[in-house]
C-alpha cells in the first residue's frame, strides 16, 4: 500500500508517547515537581503529537469529534475514546504530581491500563481487516504494543523492563515479517476466487478497467520499495531493536542515554512502520491482476 | 449506526451476467452521470483533459482472459464491479462516524456524507474495492443502487431501476430482491448458478455473478485439408529445366 506519512509518524509517535505514559502512571519514574513537568511533557507531545498527525490524513477533518459515535462497532471510534480518556486521566495524574508532588497511584495505574488499551485499539484498526492478510493476525497487537512499551521503557529508564521489552518486541518483529510473508498464500486469495473464474480455467487481467490510475490503485494497491525489503528490515532492526538494546544494557543509565537510545530507536521504528505498510498486501490486488510473482496493473505514464 | 441490522426485510441487489457482458461501459458512463447529477457528492475528475486523468467512479469493468483446463481457446471475460451490499459488510462495522449504514427495509449499503470524515478504512475493510474516496469532496463514494431512482415516483416506472441496469444494451445487468425466491434475480441466480466474489471473506455479497457459459467445442470438421495436400513439391521437366537456368543466372 501506500505509506501515507501522517499515519506512520502517528502510530510511531503517539505508540512512543502511550508506550511512556504507561511507565508514568506506574510510577516507574515516581516523578514530583520540576522534573514530573518535563517527563510528562515529553509523553504528553509525543502522545498528542501523533494524534494530531493522524488528523491530517482525513478528507474533512472538521467532522472528526463524530469518530466518537461508534465505539460498539469500530475500533477507531474506541480508540478516540481509550485515548481522549488515558490522557485526561494521566493529565489529572500529572497535574498533581507536579503542582502538589504526590502521586496518586490508582489513578495512575488507570491510566496505565487506558495508555496500553490505546495502543491495542491502534493495532486494532489493522488486525482487524480480513482484507490484508498479513495484518489480520494477533502478532500485529503484539508487535504493535512491545514496540511501544519498549520505547517507553527507554525512555522511563526502566533498565531491566527495556531490556525484556526489546527482545520480546524483536521476537515479535521478526515473527511479524517471516510469518506475515507467507500469510497472503495461506489464505487461498487469488485472482480465480476474486473473480468466481476459477472453475473454467486459469485467470488473468486482461485488461485493466481505466487507462490511468485511481484511488484503490493508489492507496491499497501500490506497489513500492519491495525491492529493498532486505535491507530496510535489517535498518529497522538494528534501529528499533539492537542498537538501544546494546545502549540500555552497557552505557550508564540517565537521560541522556536515555535519549539517544529513543532517537535510535525513533529511527528503527520509522523504518519498521514504513515497511508495515508498504508491504501490505490487499486482496482488491487481485482484480488488478496481482499474482504471487506478477505484481498487479500500474499505469506506467505520468503527466 | 454502524452495526448491521440482524436482518433486513428486502435484499435488493444486482445479477450481473458475465456470459453477456460484452464490456461496452455504458454502465460506467450511466452510473457516473446519473451519481454526478443526482443525489450526494458529484463523482469528480481531476486532470481530466491532462496526461494523467484520474477521477472517481462507483462501477468498474475489468476484463479477464480465462484459460480453460483442458486446453483450447481461451476466453474474455468482462467484468463489472461495483457494491455488492454484502450482508455481512465489513465497511460498515468499521466506520468510526456512523455514516456507513445498511438499510433495515432493503438492505442497501449507504455512505451519509455529512457524517463521513474520509478516514478511508471502510475502503480498507472492501475486499472488492468497491469504495473510492472523492479527491475533491474527501467523503467516501460508494454504489447507492441509484436509491434516487428506483423508489422515484417522478420518473416513469421503466426507469426506476439503477442507471447501470437500465441502460445496458446487452442485458446483462438485471435488479430485484433476493429475499424474494420468486423474484427475477433470483430465478436467474438459480438457473445459471449465481455465484459470490471472494465467498471465503465471509461479507455474504447480495450481488451474484451469473458464470459465462463454456465455449462450443468445435468437432473435428476438417474435411477438406486432405484435398489440400500440394501436388509436386518440386518441379519437374521443363519447369525443373527452367528453375536450373534462372538460378544459374
Amino acid at each position: 500500500m501506500h505509506p501515507a506519512p501522517s499515519v506512520i509518524v502517528f502510530t510511531v509517535l503517539s505508540g512512543l508517547g502511550f508506550g511512556f505514559l504507561t511507565f508514568l502512571g506506574l510510577g516507574l519514574p515516581d516523578v514530583h515537581g520540576v522534573e514530573a513537568f518535563f517527563y510528562f511533557a515529553v509523553a504528553f507531545a509525543l502522545a498528542v503529537g501523533g494524534l494530531v498527525a493522524s488528523t491530517f490524513h482525513l478528507g474533512n477533518p472538521q467532522r472528526a469529534l463524530k469518530a466518537f459515535t461508534q465505539w460498539r462497532s469500530s475500533w477507531l471510534s474506541r480508540e478516540a475514546w481509550l485515548s481522549t480518556a488515558a490522557l485526561i486521566i494521566l493529565a489529572i495524574y500529572a497535574a498533581a504530581a507536579v503542582f502538589i508532588g504526590i502521586s496518586v497511584f490508582p489513578l495512575g495505574l488507570l491510566g496505565a491500563i487506558l495508555s496500553v488499551a490505546t495502543v491495542v485499539a491502534t493495532s486494532m484498526i489493522y488486525a482487524q481487516l480480513k482484507t490484508v492478510p498479513r495484518w489480520n493476525h494477533w502478532l500485529t497487537p503484539a508487535h504493535m504494543l512491545t514496540v511501544s512499551l519498549a520505547g517507553g521503557a527507554i525512555l522511563a529508564q526502566q533498565t531491566a523492563a527495556a531490556l525484556v521489552l526489546l527482545l520480546l518486541a524483536g521476537g515479535f518483529q521478526i515473527l511479524h515479517w517471516v510469518l506475515g510473508d507467507r500469510r497472503f498464500a495461506e489464505r487461498g486469495h487469488t485472482i480465480e476466487t476474486a473473480t468466481g473464474l476459477g472453475d473454467r480455467g486459469s485467470a488473468r487481467l486482461f485488461e485493466p478497467p481505466h487507462t490511468g490510475s485511481n484511488y484503490l490503485l493508489k492507496e491499497m494497491v501500490h506497489v513500492v520499495g519491495r525491492k529493498h525489503v532486505q535491507k530496510l528490515r535489517i535498518i529497522a532492526f538494528a534501529g528499533m531493536i539492537v542498537v538501544p538494546l546494546a545502549i540500555v544494557a552497557l552505557l550508564p543509565v540517565n537521560p541522556f542515554t536515555a535519549i539517544l537510545a529513543t532517537l535510535i530507536y525513533l529511527v528503527g521504528a520509522f523504518a519498521s512502520r514504513w515497511l508495515f505498510f508498504a508491504e501490505a498486501e490487499h486482496v482488491v490486488s487481485l482484480y488488478y491482476g496481482a499474482t504471487g510473482s506478477k505484481p498487479p496493473y500500474q499505469p506506467s505514464f505520468s503527466g | 449506526m454502524t452495526q448491521l441490522p440482524a436482518a433486513t426485510d428486502k435484499k435488493l441487489g444486482l445479477v450481473i451476467d458475465l456470459d453477456t457482458c460484452v464490456g461496452c461501459h455504458a454502465c460506467v458512463t450511466a452510473c457516473k452521470g446519473w451519481n454526478t447529477e443526482n443525489y450526494g457528492a458529484p463523482l469528480s475528475d481531476t486532470d481530466a483533459y491532462g496526461g494523467d486523468p484520474v477521477g472517481t467512479f462507483l462501477n468498474r469493468i475489468h476484463s479477464y482472459e480465462v484459460e480453460p483446463k483442458g486446453g483450447g481457446c481461451s476466453q474474455t471475460v468482462h467484468f463489472p464491479k461495483s457494491c455488492l451490499h454484502c450482508e455481512d459488510a465489513p465497511c460498515v462495522t468499521v466506520c468510526p462516524t456512523g455514516a456507513s449504514y445498511k438499510r433495515t427495509e432493503d438492505g442497501i449499503v449507504l455512505v451519509n456524507e455529512d457524517a463521513c470524515i474520509g478516514c478511508g478504512l471502510c475502503a480498507w475493510a472492501c475486499p472488492y474495492g468497491a469504495r473510492e474516496m472523492d479527491a475533491v469532496a474527501g467523503v467516501m463514494k460508494k454504489c447507492t443502487l441509484c436509491v434516487d431512482r428506483i423508489y422515484n415516483e417522478n420518473l416513469p416506472e421503466e426507469d426506476r431501476v439503477p442507471a447501470c441496469v437500465r441502460t445496458c444494451p446487452a442485458g446483462a445487468r438485471h435488479f430485484g430482491d433476493f429475499a424474494d425466491p420468486d423474484s427475477n434475480v433470483s430465478k436467474l441466480v438459480a438457473e445459471r448458478g449465481g455465484m459470490d466474489l471472494m465467498p471465503e471473506q465471509g461479507t455474504k455479497p447480495v450481488n451474484k455473478y451469473l458464470p459465462p457459459r463454456p465455449k462450443d467445442q468445435l468437432p473435428d470438421m476438417d474435411v477438406l485439408t486432405p484435398l489440400l495436400e500440394p501436388v509436386a513439391e518440386e518441379p519437374k521437366g521443363f519447369l525443373a529445366w527452367l528453375d536450373k537456368r534462372l538460378e544459374a543466372l
